[in-house]
């Protein structure tokens, strides 16, 4: 399974800052923990994850700097900022309210679902 | 695949491939070097993975290069994150044409036809109130042409928009209806002219702010009709900057044409004058007006955008004069001699230093430091709320003594959105000098302020004649 394009953009927002709430990271890492968390069904190209980096950068959500690696070379941390944090509890809240409703519509149909695989055969009888 | 990335690995050949890589990279305008340093420093990353996990140099780097996304799809997806650097780039105007060169091309040159049509037209607009016995020298019944003057230019180049950009039906039929019932509205006010035919304030001022309020229905077509974007918003204002540049430099060099064609003739014995100022001035004032306009859309990249590049030199300069202004005051013990212009000239102070923030940071890259030339603009606006403050105290206690005339009314009311304007910014700008407010904050800040100069225009041009019995 993957998942759709505006989907994965429409979450990038949540998934990046709530990755950076769990501490700094730099873009690699940041996209290895989403696939790893997704098991691969949120596929990234990976450099579209730094356009998502920057505009959160300039909205002043996330901030960088620039570090030596272990590896020795120069590479950008991200952090994010109490913006930030405020915005991660603001898509969180969103995030619920969608998964609460699509959550009651999955069982709401699963319920119809059951009736109707009961009528199929009694209407293909009559 | 590029040859050198199937080539026999030799020594250091994965260097060569990551440098190719980059090189590759580096070639577009969108990605600046600390991106592409980003975007390498994940590449290799990826790669040590990937041989970690037991492939060859090589395929690491084909998988490593493979995941990191074709570049042309990169760096149009880092052009539409960073519209700043994009707005050089030509990239922008519609997503439709970033198909291959050649279509690109016959839309430019398609481009060039609507825009010179529409000249044209703009032109023959102008001339045509002549066949209903509206000369354009002589002074006809009840000011025509300075009460139209929106109507002769603006249209026009709100109609390119409207045809270039995927804006809606309905979105287009708002524009008209807005153009429309702004024509009628001011064709049907009956202003008040004194006996000698000279217009009242209200006349004046309705002259002078309709074309600002009726600019922004032109920015509702530049921006397709999305204008709730700040970014969008801003591309605009870059956009006015550009273009009034542009207007500047062909009616210069319409001048000199004219005053040329004067010359030569009247060596021949021949008097121009007359001609030049009943079809030509006219019809090129409007029909360069569209064509200005097109230029700036088509010539972004030829030279660097103009009106930042003005702003840097002037910045300072202003910021001196303010200074010494202020330490001339100090020094002397000089208070304001308190004129009835006053009023005006401090609004055009203000809207000088509104004019050279608002072009310096629609320039500035939001994630630099801040540096020196951030300072100097927060000492030139703080410098001119100083003045203008100590201006309107002096004013204050006399306005109520001056009378209401709409003029006054509508120099105080711009002063104070002007103030509020600069008061803002001053308080956001040190915010992000002090690394506590982002700068797109101050960027929304002022393009949300579109709105505030729409609606005062509109209502000084529309509701002020209304208010004051077209006085």
């Amino acid at each position: 399974m993957s998942i759709n394009k505006d989907l994965v953009a429409a979450s990038s927002t949540a998934l990046v800052l709530a990755i950076l709430a769990e501490g700094d990271s730099y873009g690699y890492a940041i996209l290895r923990r989403v696939r790893e968390l997704s098991g691969g069904a949120l596929e990234w190209t990976d450099g579209m994850l730094y356009p998502v980096l920057h505009r959160l950068e300039r909205s002043g959500l996330i901030e960088s700097r620039w570090a030596k690696s272990e590896s020795g070379r120069r590479r950008k941390y991200y952090r994010m900022t109490d913006a930030g944090r405020d915005q991660l509890a603001d898509e969180r809240r969103q995030w619920q309210a969608v998964d609460k409703t699509l959550g009651k519509l999955w069982s709401a149909i699963a319920d119809c679902a059951d009736i109707s695989v009961g009528l199929v055969p009694l209407l293909q009888r009559s | 695949m590029d040859q050198e990335h199937t080539v026999n690995p030799a020594p250091g050949s994965l260097e060569t491939q990551i440098g190719a890589w980059r090189a590759h990279l580096r070639k577009s305008h969108t990605i600046k070097s600390p991106d592409a340093a980003e975007l390498e420093d994940h590449l290799r990353e990826q790669i040590a993975s990937l041989s970690a996990g037991g492939l060859s140099d090589d395929e690491a780097f084909l998988v490593a290069v493979k995941r990191m996304g074709a570049i042309d799809a990169l760096t149009r997806e880092f052009a539409r994150e960073h519209s700043d650097r994009l707005w050089k780039q030509l990239v922008l105007s519609s997503d439709a044409e970033q198909g291959d060169g050649e279509t690109a091309a016959s839309g430019w040159s398609r481009k060039m036809w609507m825009a010179l049509a529409l000249a044209v037209a703009a032109a023959v607009a102008i001339k045509i109130p002549a066949l209903f016995g509206l000369p354009f020298d002589a002074e006809p019944a009840r000011a025509f042409y300075p009460r139209n003057i929106s109507f002769f230019a603006l249209p026009f180049i709100a109609a390119y928009f409207a045809w270039d950009r995927p804006l809606a039906l309905r979105g287009r039929m708002a524009l008209a209806a807005a153009f429309a019932v702004a024509a009628a509205l001011v064709n049907t006010y009956p202003f008040a002219f004194s006996p000698k035919g000279e217009p009242g304030h209200t006349f004046i001022l309705t002259m002078l702010h309709l074309p600002i309020a009726l600019w922004m229905c032109v920015g509702v077509a530049y921006v397709g009709g999305r204008w709730r974007g700040s970014d969008r918003r801003m591309d605009f204002i870059r956009f006015t900057g550009e273009l009034f540049i542009y207007y500047v430099l062909i009616a210069l060099g319409g001048g000199v044409l004219m005053a040329l064609s004067v010359a030569i003739f009247e060596a021949i014995g021949i008097k121009l004058e007359p001609y030049l100022q009943n079809w030509i001035v006219p019809c090129g004032v409007v029909g360069a007006s569209v064509i200005a306009t097109w230029l700036v859309e088509a010539k972004q990249s030829v030279i660097e955008n103009m009106a930042p590049v003005l702003t840097r030199i002037f910045t300072p300069l202003f910021a001196l004069l303010l200074l010494a202004f202020i330490a001339t005051m100090v020094w002397t013990g000089r208070g304001f001699d308190v004129k009835r212009e006053i009023l005006i000239a401090f609004d055009l102070l203000l809207v000088v230093v509104f004019g050279l923030l608002l072009y310096s940071i629609s320039a500035r890259d939001g994630l630099a430091r801040p540096g020196l030339a951030d300072w100097i603009q927060l000492t030139l606006v703080g410098a001119a709320l100083v003045v203008d403050v100590l201006a309107l105290w002096a004013i204050g206690s006399r306005i109520s003594s001056f009378g209401f005339t709409p003029n006054r009314v509508a120099a105080l009311g711009e002063n104070v959105i002007l103030l509020a304007n600069l008061g803002g910014s001053v308080l956001l700008y040190a915010g992000f000098l002090r690394g506590r407010v982002a700068f797109s904050r101050l960027l929304n800040w002022q393009t949300f302020y579109l709105y505030i100069f729409a609606a005062w225009a509109a209502v000084v041009a529309l509701l002020f004649p209304l208010l004051f019995g077209f006085a």
